[in-house]
């Protein structure tokens, strides 16, 4: 036993203590591992204090510091009246703030503005917090219901009648034009080497037009007959409303399970009744400011939602149209899609500016505005379908094969199985597409139209506050506006993404 | 007997229906058909409206224009231009101030760009964070905005050329632009310019045969140095036989002004410095993305070979990062390239700008001139995303082999 005891090794006595293993964490394990743990990590240490000592400070010191907080003109900021190196001229934001946000928007009506953007607010901030309910009814709001109060709003006037007359006037419209192409081709075929084929041709679309005008003539009668009465506007809504809501019944599925359909339709209805009650819409509405009345900030947002609003119905239709098996719609997707993705948004804005009003009928004269939006409705489009493509073929097969297997159709299929789950997938991808599409709002500025960055510039020229601190002012309180709504949008984006993933965290 | 195989039917009518209808069959054709109608008189209502409104405005279709003189000046032109040149000529002008600014901005924003995902990357936790911030504040500024703020407040803000800022007493930055010495031709200059070239074309060719013979037989050639030797050697040798291959003329101030030198106009440092700065910032996600998206096993494995940290890099790690980064680079390259038409907000003449703007403006021709922009533009786009379809055509092969 004591000769067993001998022989192994037992430790009698305790170790020497060690010292503590190296703090890794907090500030001074920060400084350790990652600041100064090499020669040439301090180097870098210090070179990247040297920068950050030379940005941050002076533009501290110009926005506060140094900065002129009060004065009534161009005096107040410059430097022999204030004694000191003027920074920031702020009074000068505070005279030209109104034209940065409203731009030369009556000073009596801006109280519309500020609805709508209130309005915009309440509509938008239940839809992106996740955990809130009624999404659907939401986004319906914010995307159908918004921008048309937002017009009635912003632009003002009233509206002579309803869906009705609406659908008359553009079928009536649309029937002109077939009539107008077939004696075209008939004037033309009196001439031509191909004579007869053109007469026959020009013979059957005169033909089909004059049946149209047969076939609609009982709308133009009925719209004729509306104007003559009274009123108009009411007459219209409720035999639209009693159509609408009858064809939504009918869909629905009858008596069947038709309930639901009718039910939503005439809430819809009621609800636009009493929008246009509200707003006296069928008696002028409010006093009509024109589009080139608007400026800064309120163009920017403007511009920047119809842009969201309008691009994602454009996108979703292009992406569904290059993923098609018909081959014409399949190439004509293509095509439309490279070529708006192909040229700089400002050629888009030309063409939209310059060459979109040829295009139009010389009676038919359109709102710079609504060019501008046009173009960039067209362009954003492009890139969203580019998005919503990525997603569409981010879902399996299985998925619509499932749903074939169900007997479901093409549309049913893609708008109840396919689409809601593409579309959840590129969330953060449309975001994205969104802030570059607010940065590109900046781009109408070159075709005379004053957003917040036109505003700006416009206001750099009043000698009322020329100072030589005017435009870094002026291009920080832009900047800092700008940076809020991106940076915003992109901390929105990788919220949501991470939303998304978190089946995939570890 | 013979048992050989029947052929199938040909069932004409089946391949006829798939080819126009896809895989829709008849009713696909008949949705083409509409379809196809309603382009069609799409294209009948813009084409019979332009008609009719051009014929309002007096304005002759076609571009027989391109021919008549311009008439007004341009203040940047790479070849010879005067105001009594045809509106062709300002088109090719314009589009060469855009080659030109492209160019210059891809070089920098590059540069840039690697510099900031570099810092990104860095251990260095202060470094990386200037990174990022970098990255984040030029991300969420328009680029528009970041050309105005260069134009109109910071060289604005640049003193008159009589209290430039001298950079080194050879360049001198005022308000009225950049002002650098200019080369001037001597008569080494043909000499030394056939020996670079030579010199380009040996060290190739010398790449070639080291690789051919590393992958062929395994041996090793160091050619660092030879390669050294004929790219700064020859040329300088050259200088000492023929003389000077060319002189730099330095700028001087006379009066108000600068003589001598050749003057870099303040809308191409604006436009160059925010196109690069902004396209920086973007190019150095895509190449802190295409690094990081190299498993860390691969420099693990490389490292276990034997390998030096740099070697591993160099040949595991970066050969990787590029297939990931090359496709979303060119995008930005790119998308620099189309920025670049901005130019039109603070007048420097790229083709936008000369000729979609004043020749339009000039002219009235917008469907020719916006058609002949827009054009140009789509072609360079297309071009790129098929030279990139080919690469990454290239790259799946590797990948499968």
């Amino acid at each position: 036993m004591s000769d067993a005891f001998s022989s192994s090794f037992v430790r009698r006595d305790l170790l020497a203590e060690r010292p503590a293993p190296v703090k890794t964490t907090g500030f001074i394990g920060l400084m350790r591992t990652r600041l100064f743990n090499s020669p040439t990590n301090i180097l870098l240490t210090i070179l990247g204090a040297l920068l950050l000592w030379f940005t941050i400070v002076p533009s501290v010191k110009f926005l506060m510091v140094d900065a002129v907080w009060s004065g009534k003109d161009r005096t107040a900021c410059i430097a022999e009246n204030a004694g000191f190196a003027v920074g920031a001229c702020w009074p000068y934001i505070q005279a030209k703030l109104p034209q940065l946000i409203y731009g030369f928007y009556p000073e009596a009506e801006r109280w519309r503005v500020n609805l709508t953007l209130l309005l915009a607010a309440v509509l938008l901030l239940p839809l992106l917090v996740p955990r809130l309910p009624a999404k659907s009814l939401n986004a319906g709001l914010f995307f159908a219901a918004f921008p048309v109060v937002a017009f009635f709003l912003l632009h003002g006037g009233g509206i002579k009648g309803f869906g009705l007359s609406w659908t008359a006037g553009l079928l009536q419209l649309f029937d002109e034009s077939i009539v107008g192409a077939g004696q075209a081709l008939l004037t033309s075929s009196e001439t031509s080497a191909i004579a007869p084929l053109l007469w026959i041709v020009g013979s059957l679309i005169v033909l089909l037009g004059t049946a149209i005008h047969w076939l609609i003539f009982p709308l133009t009668w009925l719209r004729d007959y509306i104007q003559g009465t009274g009123q108009p506007v009411w007459a219209d809504f409720a035999i639209t409303a009693a159509i609408v809501c009858l064809v939504a019944f009918v869909l629905g599925g009858g008596v069947r399970t038709g309930g639901r359909a009718l039910a939503s339709s005439i809430a819809t209805f009621i609800g636009i009744a009493i929008v246009i009650k509200l707003m006296d819409l069928d008696h002028g509405g409010l006093p009509v400011v024109t589009t080139n009345l608007w400026g800064g900030l309120l163009v920017t947002l403007v511009v920047s939602v119809t842009g969201i609003v309008t691009s994602l119905p454009i996108g979703i239709a292009l992406a569904l149209g290059r993923r098609s098996t018909i081959p014409l719609i399949r190439i004509f997707s293509i095509a439309f899609i490279e070529f708006w993705r192909g040229v700089p948004l400002i050629t888009v804005l030309f063409f939209a500016t310059y060459m979109l009003p040829l295009f139009l009928p010389g009676n038919f004269s359109v709102d710079g505005l609504v060019r501008a939006l046009i173009g960039i409705a067209l362009f954003t489009g492009a890139y969203q379908a580019e998005n919503v493509r990525g997603g569409l073929a981010a879902i399996p097969r299985g998925q619509s094969e499932a749903a074939a297997a169900l007997g479901l159709s093409w549309w049913k299929t893609t708008s109840l199985i396919v689409l809601p789950q593409a579309l959840r997938h590129v969330i953060p991808n449309l975001v994205n597409s969104f802030i570059s599409l607010f940065k590109d709002t900046s781009l109408v500025s070159i075709v005379a139209l004053f957003d917040l960055l036109g505003s700006l510039r416009a206001s750099f020229s009043d000698p009322k506050w020329s100072t030589p601190s005017t435009a870094f002012t002026g291009f920080a309180f832009a900047g800092i506006i700008y940076f809020m709504f991106c940076f915003g949008m992109s901390r929105y984006s990788l919220f949501v993404e991470h939303r998304l993933n978190a089946h995939r965290r570890n | 007997m013979s048992t050989e195989a029947r052929k199938p039917p040909p069932q004409i009518a089946l391949k006829i229906r798939r080819i126009l209808g896809g895989k829709a069959g008849w009713n696909g054709v008949a949705v083409q058909f509409a379809f196809a109608a309603i382009l069609g008189w799409i294209g009948y209502e813009i084409v019979s409206n332009a008609r009719a409104n051009l014929e309002n405005q007096h304005i002759a279709a076609g571009f027989g224009f391109l021919r008549n003189n311009a008439g007004f000046d341009v203040n940047q032109t790479l070849i010879s231009y005067t105001g009594s040149d045809t509106f062709l000529r300002v088109f090719v002008v314009g589009l060469l101030n855009t080659l030109v600014v492209s160019v210059v901005g891809i070089v920098f924003a590059t540069v840039i760009g690697f510099i900031v995902a570099l810092c990104r990357l860095s251990p260095n936790w202060l470094l990386s964070r200037v990174g990022e911030i970098y990255v984040e504040v030029i991300r969420n500024l328009p680029v528009l905005f970041q050309i105005l703020f260069w134009y109109l407040a910071v060289l604005a803000a640049l003193p008159n050329p009589r209290q430039s800022i001298s950079l080194l007493g050879i360049a001198f930055l005022s308000n009225r632009g950049l002002v650098v010495p200019s080369p001037i031709g001597q008569s080494g200059l043909e000499p030394f310019l056939a020996m670079l070239a030579l010199g380009v074309v040996a060290s190739l060719a010398l790449r070639f045969h080291a690789r051919r013979a590393l992958f062929q037989e395994g041996r090793m050639i160091r050619i660092w140095p030879y390669v050294l030797g004929l790219l700064l050697g020859l040329p300088l040798a050259t200088v000492l036989v023929f003389g000077l291959p060319f002189t730099f003329e330095l700028p001087q101030l006379r009066g108000f002004n600068f003589a001598g030198g050749s003057r870099i106009i303040p809308e191409f440092v604006a436009l160059t410095v925010a196109l690069s700065t902004y396209t920086a910032a973007f190019i150095a996600e895509i190449v802190r993305a295409g690094i990081l998206s190299v498993h860390k096993g691969q420099m693990e494995a490389g490292s276990s070979l034997g390998l030096s940290r740099g070697a591993t890099l160099r040949l595991i790690v970066v050969p990787q990062a590029m297939r990931v980064i090359v496709p979303p680079l060119t995008n930005q390259y790119l998308n620099l390239t189309k920025n670049s038409s901005l130019a039109v907000a603070i007048g420097y003449p790229d083709l936008v700008s000369v000729f979609a703007g004043t020749s339009l403006s000039q002219t009235g021709q917008a469907i020719e001139i916006i058609a002949m922009t827009m054009g140009i533009y789509l072609l360079i786009s297309l071009l790129t995303s098929a030279v990139m379809s080919v690469y990454g055509w290239r790259v799946s092969r590797s990948l499968g082999a």
